[in-house]
């Protein structure tokens, strides 16, 4: 099997989205951490549109930009698959991907802005936790939004376990509570739980205290 | 009436609407076009789309897809028989959904960023930026072409579809704003591709004539202004 390198950043959930699928799907591949400051030549060479990391290496293949890298990695290691094989049900869960793409970038500016537009992104991202509780989970009770296995829509809203805990921890908000969020708050105590995503999530502790100093730097920049 | 039950809700000017009918003609697939009005959005349109409330929405016997590229995908899996819409290969899809995401979530928003600029100055700016996309999509093209016609090869696949959808918006921005943003010069391949694009035969007919975009771009623009202005 040609090499599998994955060049990524600490703490990074894009990067732990590429981790994870790789590690269900059982793919031994070599980790590199990058500076998150490093927009260097392989980001220029591999990723010049986007301009940011993971940048997962296939032997000479170069990919960038997690979800895509996820839907290659199914599409070249079909084991423990992450989509569902129905193609409405495929839509359904790209849907969901897209959803998360679209609406979490809101929790990142909740993180790093203050007065009005922080309290603007607190509300979106009340909105969008409100969406997926009442509309993501569809009529059946299961452990994850893939079913029984967790799939490719958990992964994409794995930014809410732990990185959204401990955004509110800094910020000094509770967005995700239970009399609100019941199906979600279940869902973040069975992707925590499992197996794979417990081995491979950052120290809680050490995220927390990066994403502090990282948010002080930015607020006294601005 | 068509074998399979298939609507689109829609509106002729929408690009993302483009994406799907032309997936389906790729397929010779028939359907019924439900236009939506200018301004307004139907009941069926808020039922199958509850979470964007957008068009395009794919109604297929009864049950709704969302999302313009999310469609053309469903389109290509479901009818797996017909022309294949993305490369069998996977290293070729990534490279095609990479480059589609990369116009929906940066390129697009550059040339709708054109219309919107305030003076001079910043218009000139949002123009470089989608010129300098256009430069970074025409090394897409050669790469995935690979001496063809299309980014798919001999015929149109996903990444065709997914940027020459707004060719003709491309054209209303050229037309409006008195400038080349398809320059034969700086990326003369893509220049060429979009000849044909627009010639294809899963094209054609659902491609809107430039003038008549260009009646309903001044529509939006003066809504704009007016809002802006109460």
């Amino acid at each position: 099997m040609e090499e599998v390198i994955l060049h990524g950043t600490s703490y990074n959930l894009f990067t732990y989205r590429v981790i994870w699928a790789l590690k269900i799907k059982g793919i031994p591949f070599d980790y590199i951490e990058e500076e998150h400051s490093d927009k260097g030549s392989l980001i220029m060479k591999y990723n010049p549109a986007f301009k940011r990391f993971p940048i997962l290496f296939h032997g000479e293949k170069a990919l960038s930009e997690s979800m895509v890298i996820l839907e290659y990695i199914e599409d070249t290691w079909p084991q423990n698959p992450l989509l569902p094989i129905d193609p409405f049900d495929r839509a359904k869960a790209r849907f969901w991907v897209k959803f998360a793409g679209d609406k979490g970038h809101c929790v990142g500016t909740m993180y790093y802005t203050t007065g009005e537009k922080q309290e603007k992104a607190i509300k979106e991202t009340i909105e969008m936790l409100k969406i997926i509780e009442e509309q993501a989970f569809g009529d059946q009770e299961k452990n994850f939004f893939g079913g029984e296995k967790i799939g490719i829509v958990d992964m994409a809203f794995g930014i809410i376990p732990h990185w959204l805990e401990v955004i509110e921890d800094i910020v000094g908000v509770k967005l995700l509570e239970p009399h609100s969020f019941p199906r979600l708050l279940n869902w973040v105590q069975n992707f925590k739980e499992e197996q794979v995503i417990k081995e491979n999530l950052p120290n809680r502790d050490n995220m927390f205290v990066f994403l502090k100093n990282q948010r002080e730097i930015l607020l006294s920049s601005s | 009436m068509a074998e399979n039950d298939l609507k689109i809700l829609g509106a002729w000017p929408s690009p993302y609407v483009m994406r799907p009918r032309i997936a389906l003609n790729i397929k010779s697939l028939g359907y019924d076009f439900l236009e939506e009005q200018f301004g307004s959005k139907s009941d069926l349109l808020l039922k199958s789309n509850p979470v964007y409330k957008k068009i395009p929405v794919l109604i297929h016997d009864g049950k709704p897809i969302c999302e313009s590229l999310i469609i053309v995908q469903y389109i290509d899996e479901n009818w797996n028989s017909g022309p294949s819409i993305l490369p069998s290969d996977p290293y070729d899809r990534a490279i095609a959904r990479f480059w589609a995401t990369y116009i929906d979530d940066k390129w697009f928003p550059a040339l709708r960023g054109i219309a919107a600029a305030q003076g001079e100055d910043a218009k000139k700016a949002a123009i470089e930026s989608v010129v300098e996309g256009l430069v970074l999509l025409e090394d897409a093209f050669k790469n995935c072409s690979k001496g063809e016609k299309f980014f798919g090869g001999d015929k149109i696949g996903y990444l065709d579809i997914a940027l020459g959808c707004f060719l003709g918006w491309v054209r209303v921005t050229e037309k409006m704003n008195n400038v080349k943003l398809l320059d034969e010069a700086k990326t003369p391949g893509l220049y060429k591709w979009a000849e044909d694009f627009c010639a294809d035969s899963s094209v054609k007919d659902v491609m809107p004539e430039t003038n008549k975009l260009a009646e309903v771009a001044k529509i939006i623009q003066a809504k704009i202004r007016a809002q802006a202005s109460s």
